[in-house]
């Protein structure tokens, strides 16, 4: 292998990430916060709140994972492109 | 309350209709399994005689197989044992902490496992071993984490098996009094899965999984809709749950569980959610199923989409309320009551007789699938970071597919004999310590995805401190009701009262140690610099020439390996 490092994306713009980086903070620290849904009311269709609200992350946490895959892959591929462009003229 | 007091002496009948729809669903997917070797492979790769080709199936799986095989290797039949198994004994702190835990772990897993995909495609990486031995170029610590996840799966193959065994059970098969007869339907259950296993590769659980999941997702979405009406709706199981287990233990004084946590278990709710998340992507059958992928988003796609397994586990886990009002009696053959029995005995009771059948079949297909890529994995740890390392640095890559299925077969009859012989108990333990094992790689890997900075030393000093507090605190938990050691997984955090997961103390243990020995290495200016990673090869990407030519070279050549010292 050579020693010198092509590297294979431009330099990154630090916006996107730190956008999803906050997102998947979220995604991460809510589901933990125990103190928050430990209790029985408000049921929903007889099931206590601890048990409907932790299932209610799922969804939230995949949707903002959701949004963090497009805010970094739109960067990611503006950076691929730098790189390939650049490698062109 | 409910009372358990067994009227049923342990005596089963074989239940005829149930039984013969198991065992069709499992000639399909033994057929599928042996099939799987012609699936996507060329006619000059038949016989998959390299790593990539047996061990990660062509490194060409898209974002739905992907799906399929990582659902079916996390989501395991012991998981579909245990969870229900745990709420129905003793509620939420040891049972549905599983739903926060496969929430959290997702955001950590599209964090890390891209980074990890593009540098072990740039390198020809097959195992997470493989990765620490470029990556700081050291041989102990590589071995170290190779180890610890040969020695943390075995349990878990074992325990798969119990989730079969937990099936045949209610099904009436093994109460024989001669002790081969009644394990022969586990061991010919066994020996298939070997047999596709060594002939397919990840192929076989990769395709099966498919099944698996298909069957799963309609047992569960059934029992979800149709027992909780069946046996008096949400409000009167969670009445009845919260009956059951705050009446008090006469063996600890203590109730036997909660339907809420108390304010006293919430940290060991959290630390277990978030230890066991940080765990399950360092299992090497974890890291087998990313790095069969085809592309670097791929995983990060499939953590959008798998959170809808832990969705469908939140549902199990509730199933072990249902039990409780339905008033399940799970008793073994001795007459034992064995928790594990619950959800088999479950279905079984409410359930017609043929979607019953449906219903164990999907547990029992549910434990082939872990347990193959297991094995596919743990094998692949030992040709690539034992056998090729330590003695055969030249093996060509048909020797290397040949070490793995061979070892493949070892792993499984190992883990077959730890269940036969053994007590289930021991499996179980194991299972624990093993959780707390592979958090120690944790820091090495982690770490390594992002920053050199630490000096290789520093974590192997850190992976032994934190594996040696982790073994002796797991040791020193004594179970109340029955006296013996390795009584659960919760113990005090270091100095303090705070009772947490002690896998999380052990792996503070293990950064704080990390840490604290590099800053001194550093300050007596030992260097340590060796790396043959280079900062591109974490962003490459499918379309990366080296990684294109890397594949190609594997594809057709021996010895061609860049790993090759």
């Amino acid at each position: 292998m050579t020693s010198h490092d092509t590297p294979t994306r431009g330099p990154a713009r630090p916006g996107p990430y730190i956008l999803a980086g906050i997102l998947i903070a979220i995604a991460i620290v809510m589901p933990l916060l125990v103190p928050m849904y430990a209790s029985w009311d408000p049921t929903l269709w007889g099931i206590p709140f601890f048990y409907w609200y932790q299932m209610l992350w799922v969804f939230i946490a995949s949707g903002l994972l959701g949004l963090a895959y497009l805010l970094m892959r739109k960067e990611d591929r503006r950076r691929r492109a730098e790189i390939r462009e650049g490698k062109a003229v | 309350m409910h009372v358990l007091t067994a009227d049923a002496t342990g005596q089963r009948s074989i239940d005829w209709i149930p039984l013969v729809i198991v065992v069709i669903l499992f000639v399909v997917v033994a057929v599928i399994g042996f099939m799987a070797s012609r699936w996507r492979t060329k006619p000059s790769e038949r016989g998959l005689n390299s790593l990539d080709e047996w061990g990660l199936g062509g490194r060409g799986f898209g974002t739905w197989v992907t799906w399929f095989l990582l659902g079916g290797d996390l989501y395991t039949a012991y998981t579909f044992v245990a969870v229900p198994a745990a709420m129905w004994a003793s509620g939420a702190v040891s049972g549905f902490f599983a739903v926060p835990y496969t929430i959290v772990l997702y955001p950590i897993v599209f964090l890390l496992m891209s980074r990890l995909w593009s540098v072990s495609h740039r390198h020809g990486y097959v195992t997470p071993a493989d990765f620490i031995g470029g990556r700081y170029k050291s041989r102990p610590l590589a071995l170290a984490i190779a180890l610890t996840g040969i020695v943390a799966t075995m349990p878990y193959i074992a325990l798969q098996l119990v989730g079969i065994k937990s099936v045949l059970t209610v099904l009436g098969l093994g109460s024989n009094t001669n002790a081969f007869m009644a394990d022969l339907p586990l061991i010919i259950a066994f020996v298939v899965l070997a047999a596709y296993t060594y002939t397919a590769g990840l192929r076989a659980p990769a395709l099966i999984a498919v099944v698996k999941d298909i069957l799963i997702y309609a047992a569960i979405i059934v029992a979800i809709i149709y027992l909780p009406g069946k046996v008096g709706g949400w409000e009167s199981i969670f009445s009845a749950a919260d009956d059951k287990l705050s009446a008090v233990n006469d063996a600890t004084g203590k109730p036997f569980g909660a339907v809420i946590p108390g304010a006293g278990s919430f940290n060991a709710y959290w630390t277990l959610a978030l230890g066991s998340a940080m765990a399950l992507f360092m299992y090497p059958h974890s890291i087998t199923g990313v790095l069969a992928t085809k592309s670097r988003n791929t995983i990060r796609r499939n953590a959008m989409i798998l959170p809808l397994y832990s969705l469908m586990l939140g549902g199990l886990a509730l199933l072990g309320y249902v039990a409780i009002k339905a008033g399940t009696n799970p008793v073994d053959f001795n007459g034992a009551v064995n928790a594990q029995l619950v959800i088999p005995q479950l279905f079984t009771d409410l359930f017609p007789k043929w979607f019953a059948g449906v219903a164990l079949a999907a547990i029992a297909i549910g434990a082939l699938v872990p347990a193959a890529i297991m094995s596919i994995a743990a094998s692949n740890l030992f040709t690539r970071n034992i056998y090729k390392d330590y003695f055969k640095k030249d093996a060509t890559p048909q020797q290397e597919a040949k070490v793995s299925k061979l070892v493949s077969l070892v792993v499984k009859l190992g883990a077959l004999v730890f269940v036969l012989g053994m007590d289930t108990s021991a499996a179980i333990n194991l299972q624990l310590l093993g959780g707390i094992w592979i958090l120690q790689t944790f820091p090495a890997i982690v770490a390594g995805l992002y920053t050199r900075w630490f000096n290789k030393w520093a974590l192997f000093a850190g992976w032994a401190a934190g594996i040696l507090y982790g073994t002796v605190s797991a040791y020193n938990v004594v179970n109340p009701a029955t006296g013996k050691h390795f009584g659960g997984s919760i113990a005090a955090f270091p100095f303090t009262s705070i009772t947490v997961y002690i896998g999380v103390s052990a792996f503070v243990v293990n950064a704080l140690v990390a840490v604290v020995v590099t800053l001194i290495l550093r300050a007596f200016k030992v260097t340590d610099t060796g790396d043959t990673t280079k900062p591109s090869d974490y962003g490459a990407d499918e379309n990366d020439p080296k990684v294109v030519e890397i594949e190609a070279a594997a594809a057709k050549e021996q010895g061609a390996n860049p790993l090759a010292p």
